[in-house]
């Protein structure tokens, strides 16, 4: 397989070329904030927060959906990107109702961290207040759309990974919900299997186990590349 | 088929014609309008006057003077009659055997007509789409078969590059060097899409050309799957066409019975069928890859490029997605060469485009033009001006991706370059004609209102922004707004436009930000004063950070 | 050099944030050598006073009369502090805001209540539609999120103010916290 060099803010990294700029990046040690990505997982490139400047086009390229090539300048971080950053977290915080302060996810929350590694110390859109509901039909687990941030890591995990396709996504724009099943409550689903692996790959408060209360939903996420490391074994 | 027989069926068309041909305009908008009614009245008449012998009735495609449909024409007698209602139809017959008619009767040779230039729509309100005896004597699937038996796929590839045609379907992309890359790509199996999703508020160039001359598309994606490698072509139409789907069922099946679709074409080794998928109405599914989704069953939501549908599309296959127009380009290139078309407009911008001119004009409808007319020259000549009293302000081009170009810059050309130099798009064909009734404020939120309702919702900066930038205008609009306010909207442009996904998002914000660039007087103007040291009363300012 | 004259004020908001300043227990005394307290709900003065230095605004923009306070807190005052998730977010007291002012009140004053089932209509400020934060009404000079913001990054706050410094509050309190 060949090789690619390229410099990631300035400091010259080889990678193989198969290899995004994301997978590039956290290989040399440098961070580019994700909020859809996560390893493991099919790349989706939506929530756009790990949008790099490449040399040689004006355009901005999603680090995760990106593969490198040779000779690329690539900055994670500059000015213009992280007053980005900053805007889409602000705009995910203006369009559902997050209360962190009674959040099951409260300080396990990588939505609240992001806003926390950004500076963001408050939200300069107004908040839209949706008209969001919690669907609590399931036996162990809840779904809090006031938590929602449409990632699709769910909908993902469930169709990649557990196979049972359970979730998928309804409706366009910002009335955008996941659903189960086909719109159907999620404790009257035939297809879930209660494996909780969306539960446990949600960024935010979303989904959640019952019996959780303020700030003790704390996902365990390496299950996942432990998992498909085994599979990929098998194979 | 053999060539010889093809030949033999156009001849026995033309044999078959009768002196007069009173032609009927049954295009959407005027079968909207009783053209039915109309052309039975008309067959009625015939009968009546026992002028069978002599005049004949075809229901034709769309004439493009669509604002004073229902039209009849009788090209033989240089007659055009327009509001033709089924109550005064029969007196166009009369009149044909020296009695009056008092319908409205029109000029088939002002500029609105004589200016044109037509290509694409060479058989749109001339030939009966219902019937490809009609087309099959206008010299159609001669093109198909000279490449199928004369040309290597390479030399029409070749073609399509000299001849310069860029993309109809908004970005203006080179189709020659789109093909040689499908071509080019290693793939078991390829397909051809046809782009008939048309979701642009207005425009209505794709479906008149599906209503008025479906075999030039097919026959197009035909040559195109020639020169690809690919023998499955789809045509993706809105399920708010259904005339056009009618028609396009009507010449598949028609094409397929006379061996002109399907396997083996004209003894060849050639295969090519045809399919129409029916698309639910999201604007969104015009977008390739979205609408790529769609047509394999998924939500139709986009998804980064690359790869692009030309190394990877429909289920993973090298796939060539062209837009109609595009495809009702590939027949004359073939027929009259590439050298050819290659005269027709601008250094850059070859061929015609075919506009949807409405707005306040005196000229309405569907107009074909070659690339390089000005802007004047399409809204004063061809449009006819403003009506009475009006002062025309600006024309909106690109729709709800585009701009606005101001009166002082008509003389603009209208090509794919000088129309982005001037913070516009040629995109797909919409035209709207502004006066100074309008206010520009509520123009850019009226595709902000669409683009919000049309986002599919996957990335944050369109989902959110795209509401929160209409919020903007809204409260602008409504002269609750401050300078903030103005700062915040043009902020969020330059973020939405920057970071979004697709095509949509990225220029959800250019009927704000050209707006902007031409008529911030008229943003101004609605803001409220801000106290000192104190932000207005309600919501939306960019309030200050600890940063 | 002369005191800093400091405002606290109290809003829609569960005085959480006034109890977390508190706790700063003994640093109060340091900080009152630097602090001239005008206004708070912790002492007397009944009328918001000019010429305040620094306000301190705990809770959310709820009432009409929140809308009135905060303007005049807003002109009379030099920097303008929002303490708190409350201030910040609109936080807990936006939690009603997806439902009707009416089925608020009448879930609070009359299913919810034991006896004299009725909804005050006298001495209560008319709520508004929404809760909302402070920045949303009027300019807001420094963001102090936290439910509540610990006594430590009070008294960082308050310090960093008095010695003329705008703090730098990146790693040291986030939402919720
Ligand atoms: C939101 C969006 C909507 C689109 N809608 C259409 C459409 O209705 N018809 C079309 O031909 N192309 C549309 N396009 C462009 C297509 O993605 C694609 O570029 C085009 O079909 C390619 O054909 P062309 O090269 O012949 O222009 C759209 C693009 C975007 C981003
Ligand atoms: S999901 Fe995260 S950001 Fe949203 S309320 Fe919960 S903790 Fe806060
Ligand atoms: S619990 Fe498992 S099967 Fe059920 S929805 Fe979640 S991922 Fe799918
Ligand atoms: S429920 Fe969680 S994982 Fe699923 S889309 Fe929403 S935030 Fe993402
Ligand atoms: S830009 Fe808009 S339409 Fe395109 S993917 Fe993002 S949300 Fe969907
Ligand atoms: S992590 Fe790359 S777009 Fe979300």
């Amino acid at each position: 397989m060949a090789v690619k060099t390229f410099t990631i803010d300035g400091q010259a990294v080889t990678a193989e070329e198969t290899d995004t700029i994301l997978q590039a990046a956290t290989d040399a040690g440098i961070k580019i904030p994700t909020l859809c990505h996560l390893d493991g997982l099919g790349d989706v490139g939506a929530c756009r927060l790990c949008i790099t400047e490449v040399s040689g086009t004006n355009k901005l390229l999603p680090a995760c959906v990106t593969k490198v090539s040779e000779g690329m300048e690539i900055k994670t971080n500059s000015e213009r990107i992280q007053k980005y950053r900053r805007m889409i977290l602000e705009l995910l915080f203006a369009e559902r109702n997050h209360v962190c302060s009674v959040c099951v996810a409260n300080r396990h929350c990588e939505l609240q961290t992001l806003a926390e590694e950004h500076g963001m110390m408050s939200v300069r859109f107004p908040y839209q207040y949706p008209n969001t509901t919690v669907d609590a039909s399931h036996d162990w687990f809840i779904l809090d759309h006031n938590r929602c941030v449409l990632c699709t890591r769910c909908v993902r995990v469930c169709d990649e990974v557990e196979g049972a396709h359970v979730w998928d996504v309804m409706g366009r724009g910002t009335n955008s919900r996941v659903i189960t099943d086909l719109n159907q409550p999620w404790g009257d689903s035939e297809t879930c299997t209660s494996c909780s692996k969306c539960v446990q790959v949600c960024p935010t408060g979303a989904l959640s186990s019952k019996g959780k209360s303020v700030a003790e939903m704390v996902k365990k996420r390496d299950f996942l590349p432990y998992l498909m490391a085994t599979r990929e074994e098998k194979i | 088929m053999l060539l010889e027989e093809l030949n033999a069926l156009a001849e026995k068309e033309k044999a078959g014609r009768k002196q007069i041909c009173v032609r009927c305009c049954m295009s959407a908008g005027c079968v909207s309008s009783q053209a039915v009614e109309i052309k039975k009245a008309l067959e009625k008449a015939v009968v009546d006057k026992q002028l069978t012998d002599k005049v004949e009735i075809r229901r034709v495609g769309c004439m493009g003077y669509c604002g004073q449909g229902p039209m009849v024409s009788i090209e033989s007698e240089g007659l055009l009659y327009e509001h033709v209602t089924p109550e005064n139809a029969p007196s166009i017959v009369e009149a044909l055997a020296g009695g009056k008619t008092d319908v409205e009767k029109g000029d088939p040779n002002m500029p609105f007509f004589a200016r044109q230039m037509l290509v694409v729509r060479a058989h749109g309100g001339r030939i009966d789409p219902e019937r490809i005896e009609d087309y099959i004597e206008v010299g159609g699937y001669t093109a198909l078969h000279r490449v199928v038996h004369d040309q290597t796929p390479a030399q029409v590839v070749e073609a399509m590059t000299k001849s310069g045609l860029r993309g109809r379907g908004g970005a203006g992309f080179p189709s020659g060097l789109k093909w040689a890359t499908v071509a080019k790509s290693k793939g078991d199996r390829k397909y051809v899409i046809c782009n008939g999703d048309e979701g642009d508020p207005g425009a209505f160039m794709d479906r008149s050309v599906l209503e008025s001359d479906p075999h030039t598309v097919i026959e197009g994606m035909a040559i195109a799957g020639y020169a690809v490698g690919a023998s499955q072509g789809y045509i993706y139409v809105r399920a708010e066409y259904p005339l056009a789907i009618s028609r396009l069922q009507i010449a598949i099946r028609q094409a397929k019975q006379n061996g002109l679709l399907g396997e083996g074409l004209f003894e060849s080794t050639f295969n090519f069928n045809v399919e129409i998928r029916i698309g639910a109405g999201a604007f969104v599914c015009g977008e390739e890859t979205a609408l790529m989704a769609s047509i394999e069953g998924r939500r139709g939501q986009p998804r980064p490029r690359p790869p692009f549908p030309a190394e990877s599309g429909l289920w993973g296959y090298p796939t060539l997605i062209n837009n109609v127009e595009t495809f009702a380009n590939v027949v004359p290139i073939i027929q009259k060469g590439p050298e050819w078309y290659a005269t027709l407009g601008t250094e850059k911008s070859k061929g015609t485009k075919v506009f949807a001119l409405t707005g306040k004009v005196r000229n309405n409808g569907l107009i074909e033009v070659p690339m390089g007319i000005t802007i004047r020259q399409i809204v004063e000549e061809l449009g006819g001006g403003a009506p009475e009293g009006a002062t025309i302000k600006a024309v909106q081009t690109g729709g709800p991706s585009g701009g606005c170009i101001p009166a002082e810059l008509f003389d603009t050309p209208v090509d794919y370059d000088s129309l982005m130099k001037v913070g516009s798009i040629m995109g797909s064909g919409g035209m709207v004609v502004m006066d100074n009734s309008t206010n520009m404020v509520d123009v850019a939120r009226f595709y902000m209102q669409f683009c919000m309702e049309e986002s599919c919702g996957k990335c944050i900066p369109c989902r959110a922004g795209t509401v929160q930038m209409y919020n903007l205008l809204n409260k602008i609009l409504s002269k609750q707004g401050t300078i903030k306010d103005l700062e915040a909207l043009e902020e969020l442009c330059d973020m939405v436009k920057n970071t979004s996904l697709c095509g949509l998002g990225q220029t959800a914000p250019n009927p704000v930000i050209s707006t902007l660039r031409y008529f911030r007087n008229e943003y101004l103007a609605l803001l409220q004063p801000e106290p000192p040291g104190e932000k207005a009363k309600t919501n939306g300012h960019l309030a200050g950070s600890t940063h | 050099m002369s005191k800093v004259r400091l405002a606290t004020v109290w809003m829609d908001g569960c005085s959480g944030c006034h109890m977390s300043l508190l706790d700063m227990d003994e640093r109060l005394i340091d900080l009152m050598q630097h602090v001239d307290l005008v206004y708070s709900p912790l002492v007397d003065t009944k009328e918001y006073p000019e010429n305040v230095d620094v306000v301190l605004i705990e809770g959310a923009v709820s009432s009409e009369e929140d809308v009135e306070k905060i303007h005049k807190i807003r002109h009379r005052s030099k920097l303008v502090v929002s303490l708190g998730d409350c201030a910040v977010t609109s936080n807990v007291p936006g939690m009603r805001n997806r439902f009707k002012i009416e089925d608020v009140e009448h879930r609070a004053y009359i299913e919810n209540a034991q006896n004299n089932q009725h909804v005050p209509r006298s001495v209560i400020p008319k709520m508004l539609p929404h809760s909302r934060p402070v920045h949303e009404f009027v300019k807001v000079d420094l963001f102090v999120p936290g439910c509540p913001p610990e006594a430590d990054t009070i008294f960082f706050t308050l310090s960093e103010l008095v010695a003329g410094r705008m703090p730098d509050l990146t790693g040291k309190t986030y939402f919720g916290a």
